[in-house]
């Protein structure tokens, strides 16, 4: 059993996910049932493998090296349009028609 | 006139001769959804007000005789993970039921542009995640060729809708097959872009090195004109290509003469559904036989390895992706939360669906601290390797044809508690994702219960001519036979 209760609550944490004692418990099941699975990949060997993050990092401008492959991307530091700002707090759960209303934060 | 199965090409005749009006076409198509899709529920929103406004303005354009648009008048519906201004956006979520967007997803905006028809917003597994629309917050789609089966997933929506007869053509997103297991298992053709190819400015993201923005249709060549239509460089998208775009539709007359087929060993294994491999071997000797294409063995060796790679790497960015839908500016945010803390981990856990959580817990353990490099790092690694793959294929061939999915159309409830069961129907398809190909699934058969088979092209990258091409040829060389 490689993921325990406790570290389902840890990861939990740092997701930002409250889980209910029921999708804890179902939680370790399938993580470990998926992480059993994955666990195939160590039948492989890649020493000296370089990962792939992107897919343009092997098919950006081919005759490019570095930051120059991604020239294309790039545009000059000035200012745009904004989005307006009352569609911007239209979704807004809380708001006072200036900020998004949150609840106070308090120190752990 | 029957405008049950019309053809992109067909709508925009039919509209330019006046045989029918931009309004008709969308009504007709409305009164169909309202009779059937209670029971397929392929659509979360209907976009009645725009979808008439622009229908009106196609018709002012035609009833003047002035040109008009390349889609114009076309009835289109989009999944909806794409944004539409104006028009509620959930994702297939409860995390954003409510929520109405202030932008349009650049994709979208291309098909407006170009005159088409929006009438509404497709149904989809939350957040696209999932192989059969049975995660969608709102209740699954039904596929319209067998009412007690999936119609694939995650655009399940946008694929009935097409087979069903409610839009001429639908835009979906495709992450890990999500565009073409379900045209396979829909009966319809379903493209799904060279990565980069269209803008994902717009696409709610799910895994931003592996999301992609493509059609249904009905035909390959709608799937070449929409393709010409949607795709380009996008400024407000920096992952997306700087590559010219070719004249699709006219790329599609070329000879396929000598063109080279590579058929995967790892793609047709023992125990795999007879009749799928039956469908999609005939397809090829077809396109042999008929078209005068060489078959190729090849090998494609890490295949086996391809689905815990996506499992890690998707996962891994969607919990980075997903970690915004925290209840601040947007969406669901939980009642009566004390704190900060208390408000974000509430609303999420409130109103985020149980396969949505579990894929959050995965990629959130594959990243964090000691186990990032066991996990992501050497899923990224392998991903190099399946790269490595393709790249000494295409040295040998031109395209590679493989079945699109192990299986037709599962029945509803067959696979919904057991993830890793779900996450297996992907098999054929994540591969092109992981690697940024190219790949569109094209109907070729019907298994003895009457369920849509589809054969998958794949082509190198940025040589979607290619799989139009040889698609097409099918088609002819099908109907000839």
């Amino acid at each position: 059993m490689r993921v325990s209760e406790k570290d389902v609550l840890y990861v939990a944490d740092l997701a930002n996910l409250e889980l209910t004692p029921e999708e804890s418990a179902r939680m370790v099941r399938d993580l470990n049932s998926i992480l059993e699975y994955v666990d195939r990949l160590n039948q492989l060997e890649t020493d000296g493998v370089s990962p792939m993050a992107q897919v343009s990092d092997r098919y950006g401008a081919p005759e490019k090296e570095g930051t120059a492959k991604f020239e294309y991307a790039m545009r000059a530091d000035e200012l745009g349009e904004c989005l307006d700002h009352k569609l911007a707090l239209a979704n807004a759960p809380e708001s006072d028609g200036a900020f998004f209303k949150v609840p106070k934060v308090i120190e752990r | 006139m029957d405008t049950n199965s019309l053809t992109v090409a067909g709508a925009l005749t039919a509209i330019r001769e006046r045989q029918i009006t931009a309004t008709s076409l969308a009504e007709e198509h409305y009164r169909r959804i309202a009779a059937e899709d209670g029971e397929i529920h392929s659509f979360l929103t209907l976009s009645k007000e725009h979808a008439m406004a622009a229908a009106a303005k196609v018709d002012a354009l035609a009833a003047r005789g002035d040109p008009l648009p390349p889609l114009a008048g076309v009835p289109m519906a989009i999944k909806d993970v794409m944004v539409t201004r104006g028009v509620r956006t959930t994702a297939g979520s409860k995390i954003l039921e409510n929520y109405v967007p202030p932008y349009d997803c650049t994709a979208v905006a291309r098909l407006r542009a170009a005159g088409a028809v929006v009438l509404g917003k497709t149904n989809c597994d939350e957040f696209a995640m999932g192989s059969s629309t049975e995660n969608s917050a709102y209740g699954p789609v039904r596929n319209p060729r067998d009412k007690s089966r999936v119609p694939g997933g995650s655009s399940g929506g946008s694929a009935a809708a097409v087979a069903a007869g409610f839009a001429v053509a639908t835009l979906g997103s495709d992450t890990g097959g999500s565009i073409r297991q379900p045209a396979s298992f829909c009966g319809v053709v379903g493209l799904m872009p060279t990565y980069g190819r269209v803008s994902r400015y717009g696409l709610i993201a799910f895994a931003s090195s592996l999301d992609h923005i493509g059609p249904f249709t009905r035909t390959v060549q709608d799937a070449a004109v929409l393709l010409g239509i949607i795709a380009g460089r996008d400024p407000l998208d920096s992952t997306s290509a700087d590559v010219p775009v070719p004249d699709y539709a006219a790329e599609i007359g070329k000879p396929v003469r000598g063109m080279k087929i590579g058929v995967p060993a790892e793609y047709f294994t023992e125990g795999m559904d007879a009749e799928v491999r039956t469908a999609v071997e005939d397809a090829i000797q077809l396109l042999a036989a008929k078209a005068g294409c060489e078959v190729v063995p090849i090998s494609l060796p890490h295949t086996p390895y391809a689905i815990p790679t996506y499992y890690l790497v998707a996962t891994a960015e969607a919990s980075s992706n997903l970690a915004r839908y925290d209840g601040v500016r947007y969406g669901h945010r939980s009642r009566e939360s004390r704190t900060l803390s208390e408000m974000y981990r509430r609303s999420r856990d409130e109103a985020f669906g149980p396969e949505v959580k579990r894929r959050i817990m995965l990629g959130t353990y594959a990243l964090s601290a000691g186990y990032y490099d066991a996990y992501y790092l050497k899923a990224q690694k392998v991903r190099t390797l399946l790269a490595r793959d393709f790249e000494e294929a295409f040295a040998k061939v031109d395209a590679i044809i493989t079945p699109t999915s192990p299986t037709p159309a599962f029945k509803l409830g067959e696979k919904v508690d057991d993830p890793l069961s779900m996450y297996l129907a992907d098999i054929f398809t994540v591969t092109a994702d992981l690697v940024g190909v190219p790949g569109i699934s094209i109907p070729c058969g019907n298994s003895r219960e009457g369920l849509p088979i589809g054969m998958q092209i794949m082509a190198r990258h940025f040589d979607e001519s290619t799989l139009f091409r040889l698609g097409h040829a099918y088609e002819h060389a099908r109907a000839a036979a």
